[in-house]
């Protein structure tokens, strides 16, 4: 009898995470990965097969977007990286405990307000006529108002700061962790700030750098709207493709084979940094 | 045992509620922006107390993908344009029949009931009424540009980084009336339908150069427009229209080939579940005292007799300023779109956004 | 020479002053311990000299050259941390040979420099082990170690002992000494454990309050502690404390704040009616009585076995506990007899009372 309500309490507790991976996770994938083979021939008239993914590697403007969207993605990743840390650094290690708190809600206060408003954000001050261009006209540091929208560099800068925090979190709880004898030590013991840096900091924050990078990575990989009201007209993204086949071309087929290769792709982008970086997610991210 | 029997009792009454909730008549409306204004929900509602609106606001393509999606469920009223309707419910089947006894269509213009008609009737049934209709066309800063009259324009090196467009089919189809075609004519045979793409897209490649940004929505255009960024855009004329209050300077141009006319209907999807509300808000919103509200909100014109009297009078300024007799005899009413043509369309699209030079 | 001499070194951190006016010279090959309470200064001393904090004012040099201006990693001294700090994400072999790295050492001769450090900490072939892998005294080895083969002028170990059990601490002590001649570098080494300090050092420097109180061998500040401190703090005493009631030359009566007299030596120039606290070591008690005033009247209260070091305890008259030593339990004394406590004059320090 007891045992039975145990039982049933412990169903009842795993149930929702259950449901949530099998219905939120699990199965659109499967049906996502069912969809993506098959083809259209005619009005509900459908074959199976891979000529959809045979369709992405015969179309150039497919294969390059999505070579764009990843290669800009792991630019992203890198820059989120390199202005992360510092961040993360001091509000670990340099900030005072009593600051340390509202400097972590200042790198929260972004994620309040939607994708949206932060991209607008962006666009008033970036346009033609947006704050930057007015200001640097009026103090007549250039004569005619420059527009800062709609290139690649205004989608970096927009998807790094979106997805920075994400890079900060897991670097500031890996830091957090660190010992300050570590560094004395390692200056103790001889080494420089770089090499103190690069050998004791660095492989003690890899843990987080791990998955601070795959996390940035696949966000700006698969952010929608920063790179679209950013990026104008050259603003290629492989979510844009996703979203046009879906809704544009009513090609569903497509649509679920270029998810189907977005999410295969960047979990090979992964993979491929990991190897190369001689990391493991089983030493980092998995590390207990 | 006894907790089973009293979680199967609970969840019994659970599922009671929310049963109960559903019959509570909720009118889910899949619309346009502005086409549900505050005011007039508020009205109905209080005409109907046991009526409770819920508005999503969407576009076209969304509408469609959408209702597909759930197989016409989650929505009880839509409101696609009348071009669109034919080819997602042979393909999809995502609407149900109208009943039109229950519509006052006397309320309704009759030339424009019969377009909309004409265009979604399949198998002796019909899928929608019209609701509001406007064209799609240019609008020019007319101080800044005063001779635009044709899409060409948009690509006129005189104009070079201040000219925008949105990058979906009407540019495809507006070009294609520009560059000496005739689209709709085509849309029966693919193969020259292609050929005329291909036409446009490499233009449109060409130009693309010319253009500051795609814009993507309204906002979007009247913050390049008003900031004077961009002087020359395709346009709907309602959001020129609005832009006109706003700065006079700014008028709705209708290209020389002709603006492109849409309505915008009332459709019920297949698996609604209020089509009693659903009959009663179109019925609500045709009253010319209702319309004088919509309009004022949507900056188009009602699908209803004398609709330009019921205008608001900055609006009818606006269009007064924009159009003239002959433009609107010139207009040029969007024909169903035959199904495939939205694919390749979609792929020249895509053409366009890819390139870069 | 000495390896390391501090001339007056004063740290303040805003108003408070940590170490204030210290001054200390390290024989070359010394086993020095720098002996205080928590917060008496001790940390910051060593943190002065490893580099990581910058004095105030006074002077540090290593070897006869002044340091104060060099960084942490351009000085030739080397630290023990008090939890090791051994760097988790390297195996033992590359712990080593991190500060060989640094300092540029040939590649090639790294590992056999490894294996040598390895094997005079007794630890030979772990260079693969990983940190998590060692026990609580091999790591305290490989800090050394890591430490050691960078041959330092002077070794720091800050309280390195402290996180050990006691079974292990008591072993490491004799390691420690024993490490220490094998080197024949000089240790530098901070305690509040004044066992630790007496059994390994060759000079114990007390320091309390950011003073030291006195510098000496273990066997001087047991013997003749400068101040009443050193003799609380440096091994067992009972304290009494009181009012000089008569001074007769160098020995003084006291009149204790209880009731009750003692004689006792002064170990400094006192006035009669000063404050004064009287310190005799549990060793220096016998059993008997004796005149007046060098006798304790009392019960025994409880008996403490520890071999060598058993303890009586005896409960006074005024209600005072008092620890006498008795090796081995010889004295045969049982609990709640009846009993009288004696010592020599000389062997009860008396020192003025201070604040604190």
């Amino acid at each position: 009898m007891n045992r039975d309500a145990g039982r049933l309490s412990l169903i009842l507790l795993f149930a929702p995470f259950a449901l949530w991976i099998g219905l939120l996770i699990v199965l659109p994938q499967i049906g996502i990965g069912y969809v993506s083979l098959r083809e259209k021939v005619g009005i509900n008239e459908y074959e199976y097969g891979f000529s959809n993914y045979m369709a992405f590697f015969g179309e150039p403007i497919y294969r390059n977007t999505l070579l764009r969207t990843a290669w800009m993605s792991i630019l992203v990743t890198a820059l989120a990286l390199v202005m992360g840390f510092p961040v993360a650094y001091y509000i670990a290690k340099m900030a005072r405990r009593q600051s340390r708190a509202a400097l972590f809600l200042m790198c929260l206060i972004p994620l309040w307000v939607s994708d949206l408003v932060r991209a607008y954000g962006w666009i008033v001050l970036l346009r033609e006529t947006g704050v930057i261009s007015t200001t640097l006209v009026d103090l007549g540091i250039i004569s005619q108002p420059v527009e800062m929208l709609y290139n690649d560099i205004t989608v970096i800068i927009g998807l790094v700061y979106t997805v920075i925090l994400f890079m900060i979190v897991p670097l500031v709880s890996t830091l957090q962790g660190m010992d300050d004898a570590l560094l004395e030590a390692g200056y103790n013991l001889g080494g420089s700030r770089w090499t103190v840096f690069r050998r004791i900091i660095v492989p003690y924050a890899m843990p987080g750098i791990v998955s601070g990078c795959i996390i940035t990575f696949m966000l700006a990989a698969g952010s929608y709207l920063t790179p679209i009201l950013l990026g104008g007209k050259n603003s290629s993204w492989f979510t844009e493709q996703i979203y046009n086949q879906f809704i544009t071309r009513y090609n569903w087929e497509y649509g679920a084979t270029f998810g189907v290769l977005l999410l295969v792709f960047t979990s090979f982008v992964v993979w491929a940094g990991l190897k190369l970086t001689g990391q493991s997610l089983a030493t980092t991210v998995a590390k207990d | 045992m006894k907790l089973g029997t009293k979680l199967l009792a609970a969840t019994t009454m659970m599922v009671a509620a929310s049963v109960t909730l559903a019959q509570a008549e909720n009118l889910r409306i899949l619309t346009w922006g502005s086409y549900a204004p505050e005011e007039l929900v508020k009205k109905f509602e209080a005409e109907n107390p046991d009526i409770k609106v819920e508005v999503t606001f969407s576009n076209n393509e969304e509408m469609i993908a959408k209702l597909r999606a759930t197989g016409g469920t989650g929505y009880d009223l839509a409101q696609p344009s009348h071009d669109r309707i034919y080819a997602a419910q042979v393909e999809y089947n995502i609407y149900k029949p109208l009943d039109l006894s229950k519509i006052n269509m006397d309320q309704l213009s009759p030339n424009l009931v019969e377009g909309v008609k004409a265009n979604t009737t399949i198998d002796g049934e019909v899928y929608a009424v019209p609701h509001q209709w406007g064209t799609s066309g240019m609008m020019a800063n007319v101080k800044e540009a005063p001779e635009a009259k044709s899409w060409l324009d948009l690509c006129n090196p005189e104009y070079k980084g201040r000219t925008s467009m949105r990058l979906r089919r009407t540019i495809l189809l507006g070009m294609g009336f520009a560059m000496g075609m005739d689209p709709f004519a085509l849309y029966e045979d693919k193969d020259a339908y292609q050929d005329m793409l291909d036409k446009v897209t490499a233009k449109l490649i060409e130009c693309k150069d010319n253009i500051k940004t795609y814009w993507t929505g309204g906002d979007d255009l009247s913050a390049l427009m008003l900031s004077g960024e961009v002087v020359l855009s395709e346009t709907w004329d309602s959001t020129a229209f609005k832009l006109y209050g706003e700065n006079q300077d700014i008028h709705f141009i209708p290209p020389e080939t002709g603006a492109l006319a849409w309505i915008d209907t009332f459709a019920i999807p297949r698996g609604g579940e209020a089509d009693d509300a659903a009959y009663k808000w179109i019925n609500f919103v045709t009253k010319p005292e209702n319309v004088k509200i919509m309009s004022a909100a949507t900056g188009a014109l009602a699908a209803v007799p004398d609709a330009m009297s019921l205008l608001p009078d900055d609006k009818r300024a606006a269009v007064e300023a924009g159009f003239t007799e002959a433009d609107m005899d010139n207009l040029k009413f969007f024909a169903n779109i035959p199904p495939g043509i939205e694919d390749m369309e979609g792929l020249a699209l895509e053409r366009i956004k890819a390139a870069s030079n | 020479m000495d390896d390391l001499n501090c001339a007056n070194l004063v740290k303040k951190f805003g108003d408070f002053t940590a170490v204030s006016g210290v001054s200390l010279d390290v024989p070359a090959g010394s086993f020095y311990s720098i002996l205080g309470p928590s917060g008496c200064g001790k940390t910051t001393l060593m943190r002065m000299i490893a580099g990581f904090e910058a004095p105030t004012s006074g002077d540090i040099k290593i070897k006869g050259e002044s340091v104060v201006s060099l960084p942490p990693n351009r000085r030739n001294v080397k630290m023990v941390f008090q939890h090791l700090a051994l760097f988790p994400m390297m195996n033992v072999g590359e712990n080593i040979a991190y500060g060989l790295r640094c300092r540029g050492d040939n590649k090639a001769d790294i590992p056999a420099k490894v294996a040598r450090v390895l094997e005079r900490v007794g630890l030979p072939g772990v260079q693969e082990k990983q940190i998590g892998q060692l026990s609580g005294g091999q790591k305290q080895r490989i800090a050394i170690a890591r430490c050691m083969v960078l041959e330092p002028d002077v070794l720091l170990l800050d309280e390195p002992l402290g996180a050990l059990d006691l079974k292990l601490r008591e072993h490491m002590k004799i390691e420690l000494k024993q490490l220490q001649h094998r080197f024949e570098t000089t240790f530098l080494y901070i305690t509040h454990d004044q066992s630790e300090a007496l059994v390994m050092s060759d000079k114990v420097a007390v320091m309390n309050a950011g003073r030291f109180e006195q510098i000496g061998t273990p066997k001087e500040l047991y013997d003749a502690p400068a101040s009443g401190f050193v003799a609380g703090f440096v091994g067992d005493s009972n304290r009494f404390s009181g009012k000089i009631a008569d001074v007769r030359g160098s020995q003084a009566l006291i009149e204790l704040d209880g009731g009750g007299q003692m004689l006792g030596e002064m170990a400094e120039p006192l006035q009669k009616n000063a404050p004064v606290d009287i310190f005799v070591r549990p060793e220096a008690l016998t059993i008997g009585g004796n005149e007046p005033a060098t006798t304790l009247s009392g019960t025994v209260d409880s008996l403490l076995f520890n071999g060598a070091n058993s303890r009586v305890l005896v409960r006074t008259g005024t209600g005072e506990l008092v620890e006498m030593a008795d090796a081995m339990q010889a004295s045969g004394v049982s609990e709640g007899a009846k009993i009288d406590l004696s010592w020599q004059p000389e062997r009860a320090r008396i020192f003025a009372q201070r604040a604190g």
